[in-house]
């Protein structure tokens, strides 16, 4: 066990180095007119060339990348160009913001689309015919979309919910719970459907097999088969699925936030990308990344952990 | 060498490519998404033909005005006319999905064709590149990419096409793994064919289905992602699309929430279409009969003729009766295609019935009837299953009563699956799938049932039964998950024993000690047995009588001493003779016939 979670934390390192290699060559390597976008086109040269001394963007790219990667290391991703911000700290302020949208998210996304899975895999009929449904209703619709409709409605028709903005939780529980509802809302409604239709095939496959007509045969009650065996086996599949889910949502949180104005991970990004504030950007990448591969570790672990072969 | 599959593979291509067409526009769901998006690529193309306004003239005068007059569907922020920009918009749509396709096939399809074919380190290789590639928030990368090359959609999409590559490159790489070995395949590469000429000719042929569904789906989700960075204000602001629409639309959401319907509209039809279009293809591809509503009221119709005259009077006097028993599955045009016609035939107590034939005969249907355990679709027609004086078949329905079934199974009704190791939950230890049931139906505490099991075990020849009670099934042979399961059967002493080719699946060596272990139970626990079975041999071993069954009917049935000696029946003769002969018949295709 201990060295199987050694082997994947080293391929994750290893995949780590090589994204964030080939980021820092795309993003850095056509930064010429970074001096000048932060001074405005007024700048006179001196002004530019001191600027660009000062970021270090006079130094020939490997020393760069090569300073930037043993910085990185130690945690330290520098400054932002344009507000000189740490940016990790930065980064840290804006990501419990992310989290909890998408980790809310995912949960409910979760148990509804479990549910829905199931008893389509199950009952049939009209069930299953609305999930497959909504599945492509669901792909058809882009969470922008879904979210764009979601204000109209709620905020602007009948003005229940706020539209945009952020209440952190030790201001206000009631608004900052409020504020959360239509951005998670349209994160769900964008992946639950086809997280369903998924999950409803791996059920499926599930109730083909044999052992579950030899555990009816034994007179084990169908609630029981369902939803202690037939769960139980479908489980890593499902995983698998939400934490393909879950990758996705980290996409849509940066539409969802720019959206409703929430200070977190992906507006900063958008932001960043607009202003060409490159460091910046090169570590929300970074940090996405490390998010992604904790969780293929843990989807990972526990898959391991649920299967008796290779547990023990 | 002029009737090889691989020439008729060849001359088969155009007829496959065409009927797929014909079977598209059959398809209600594909004629129409086909058509919508037709007009969205006409419309694309005649954008500058169509429009009565430029899309980019703004109009001061005429800021916002709504649906209706000169302005069909009004005009946005600037005065510019709405249908105008919607028209030149889906050109950029368009394009978009073109790139991102046209860039992950070019890119995956060989490469899988290349790890498919050839496996090896390249597969290892572009393989562990498919996994990273997925496990990447595309949006991020995308934003990384238009911080590092500035707004060009064009080079957006590029990369994305990149970043969605892995989904070509696993279904070819699927696909041509699967046929790689195909006797074809290797008549082709026998015949002298380079392995180009192969991949080129034969293989190709295979993947170009799943490629053409995929790139149905991706067209879509490239332009979701498109208009979703276009929305963001990331892309090129001087080209006109739905996404930029979208986003002027919902700056002046307050003011006017018109202006995000349009573009919304259009763009979730658009992506919608190629989903169902995707959809339409894979059911026309894999030829699924979906009961259409009239095929339905025709099963219906076919049900409600069903002849379920009463019971025989004396099938309460047999511990099981079935009469007149017919099991069907209802086809797609409407009738019903039956396993099982019209069988009878009873067992008394402690009595052993075999049932004899050939697979396909209709023998594990009727074991499965009797259990109630027939697949969800399974229809039963005509006939009666009657268990100690209890009516199994509810006729409403067509088919068994679950509700009479619970009462029954695993306390007086048990069963003895065929394949040992597929008929064990692996995630559950041996032990917890045998204490269960008898918690369950005997009520006996936890405790008290594992005293039970390990007795069990013990009687089914088990000679540690503490650690096989541990163990978790794939830690033990396939014999001893025989032994489990004819313990798990027997362990809340049924009354009757439904066994499916107990043996079959078992080494010649283990199948005499589990014959022998199965007539050793069946006589102390006196129970009644129904024994499944191709092999004449298990049948004169353990049956008091036998039934002969073939095509779903019963060809003969009695004493099982009688038809050994004088078989009235020439099927019942060949079966026989094949036996003695030490073949199985020949239509067998599991079971013995690896081991002779």
């Amino acid at each position: 066990m201990i060295a199987f979670i050694a082997r994947r934390f080293g391929s994750g390192a290893f995949l780590l180095l090589i994204i964030s290699t080939i980021a820092y060559f795309l993003m850095f390597f056509s930064a010429t007119n970074v001096a000048m976008n932060i001074l405005g086109e007024d700048a006179t040269s001196e002004a530019i060339l001191a600027k660009q001394r000062e970021l270090g963007l006079d130094q020939p790219l490997l020393e760069r990348y090569w300073a930037w990667l043993t910085n990185a290391i130690t945690g330290d991703f520098g400054i932002s160009w344009f507000t000189n911000e740490d940016i990790v700290k930065t980064i840290l302020a804006r990501l419990p913001i992310t989290m909890t949208l998408v980790i809310g998210a995912i949960l409910i996304a979760a148990v509804l689309a479990t549910i829905l899975g199931m008893t389509a895999a199950v009952k049939g009929g009209a069930i299953d015919r609305l999930v497959q449904f909504l599945a492509v209703a669901g792909f058809a619709v882009p969470n922008f979309v879904v979210a764009i409709f979601l204000v109209t409605l709620f905020a602007i028709n009948w003005a229940l919910l706020p539209a945009t903005g952020w209440v952190p939780l030790q201001e206000d529980p009631t608004q900052w719970f409020l504020s959360l509802v239509l951005p998670t809302s349209a994160l769900v409604l964008a992946t639950v459907a086809s997280a369903a239709q998924q999950i409803r095939s791996a059920i499926k496959a599930v109730l083909e097999k044999d052992w579950v007509r030899t555990l009816t045969s034994r007179g084990i009650p169908r609630r029981e088969i369902l939803f202690k065996h037939v769960l139980r086996s479908a489980a890593p599949a499902g995983l698998t699925v939400l934490s393909l889910q879950f990758v996705g949502m980290l996409g849509g949180a940066v539409i969802i936030e720019s959206i409703f104005a929430l200070p977190g991970l992906g507006s900063l990004a958008v932001e960043s990308t607009s202003k060409g504030d490159t460091p910046v950007v090169m570590g929300v990448v970074v940090f996405t990344v490390v998010i992604v591969i904790l969780v293929n570790l843990v989807v990972d672990l526990v898959n391991g952990w649920l299967n008796p072969k290779v547990r023990v | 060498m002029t009737t090889t599959p691989t020439a008729a593979a060849t001359h088969g291509a155009p007829l496959v490519r065409l009927s797929l067409l014909q079977r598209i526009v059959r398809n209600p769901i594909g004629l129409t998404t086909s058509i919508f998006l037709l007009i969205v690529l006409a419309i694309a193309i005649l954008a500058p033909v169509i429009s009565a306004f430029d899309p980019a003239a703004t109009d001061t005068d005429n800021l916002m005005v709504g649906p209706g007059g000169a302005h069909i569907l009004g005009t946005d922020s600037a005065g510019r006319d709405i249908l105008a920009r919607l028209f030149f918009g889906a050109q950029t749509t368009l394009i978009s999905a073109v790139v991102v396709v046209v860039t992950a096939v070019s890119i995956g399809v060989p490469s899988g064709l290349i790890a498919g074919y050839y496996g090896g380190k390249f597969d290892g290789v572009s393989s562990w590149m498919a996994n990273m590639l997925m496990s990447l928030p595309s949006i991020i990368v995308l934003l990384a990419v238009r911080a590092a090359f500035g707004p060009s959609i064009l080079i957006s999409m590029f990369v994305f096409g990149i970043l969605i590559t892995p989904s070509f490159f696993r279904i070819t790489r699927t696909a041509v793994m699967s046929v790689r070995n195909e006797l074809y395949v290797d008549a082709a590469r026998v015949s002298g064919l380079g392995d180009l000429r192969i991949i080129s000719k034969h293989i190709f042929t295979v993947v170009r289905a799943p490629i053409i569904i995929q790139s149905a789906m991706i067209s879509g989700i490239a332009i979701s992602i498109q208009s979703g960075l276009e929305f963001l204000g990331l892309g090129d602001s001087a080209m006109i699309s739905w996404g930029v629409m979208l986003n002027e639309g919902f700056r002046n959401i307050f003011i006017n929430p018109m202006l995000v319907l349009w573009p919304g509209i259009v763009i979730s039809l658009t992506i919608g279409s190629f989903a169902l279009l995707g959809n339409a293809l894979r059911d026309a591809l894999e030829d699924t009969q979906k009961l259409s509503s009239k095929s339905k009221k025709v099963a219906a119709a076919a049900q409600a003729e069903v002849d379920h005259s009463a019971a025989p009077a004396d099938a309460a006097s047999h511990l099981l009766s079935v009469s007149k028993l017919s099991v069907g599955y209802p086809q797609g045009d409407g009738s019903l295609k039956k396993v099982v016609s019209d069988v009878s035939f009873h067992v008394d107590k402690g009595e052993v019935l075999g049932i004899v034939g050939e697979s396909g005969s209709g023998k594990s249907q009727t074991a499965f009837s009797i259990l109630g355990l027939l697949p969800g679709n399974a229809k039963i027609a005509t006939g009666h299953i009657v268990f100690d004086g209890n009516e199994l078949v509810s006729t409403g329905e067509g088919a068994i009563s679950q509700k009479a079934m619970t009462q029954f199974r695993g306390k007086r009704i048990a069963y003895i699956p065929q394949e040992p190791m597929s008929n064990l939950d692996p995630a559950f230890t041996i032990g917890y799938q045998l204490v269960r049931p008898m918690t369950e139906v005997l009520g006996v505490s936890k405790k008290e049932a594992k005293v039970r099991a390990l007795k069990l075990l013990d009687m089914v020849g088990i000679n540690n039964p503490e650690r096989v009670f541990k163990s978790y099934p794939h830690e033990v042979s396939g014999g001893m998950a025989q032994r489990v399961l004819i313990a798990g059967a027997v362990s809340c002493e049924p009354d009757l024993l439904i066994a499916d080719e107990p043996t079959t699946a078992l080494d010649v060596t283990v199948q005499a000690e589990v014959l022998d272990l199965l007539r050793d139970l069946q006589k102390r626990l006196g129970m009644g047995m129904v024994l499944v079975t191709h092999n004449f041999g298990v049948v004169a071993d353990l049956a008091d009588r036998v039934v002969v069954m073939q095509y779903g009917r019963v060809v003969e049935t009695g004493d099982v001493r009688e038809i050994l000696r004088s078989p009235k029946e020439q099927y019942t003769q060949v079966l026989l003779s094949s036996m003695l002969e030490g073949k199985t018949p020949m239509t067998m295709l599991t079971g013995n016939a690896k081991e002779q």
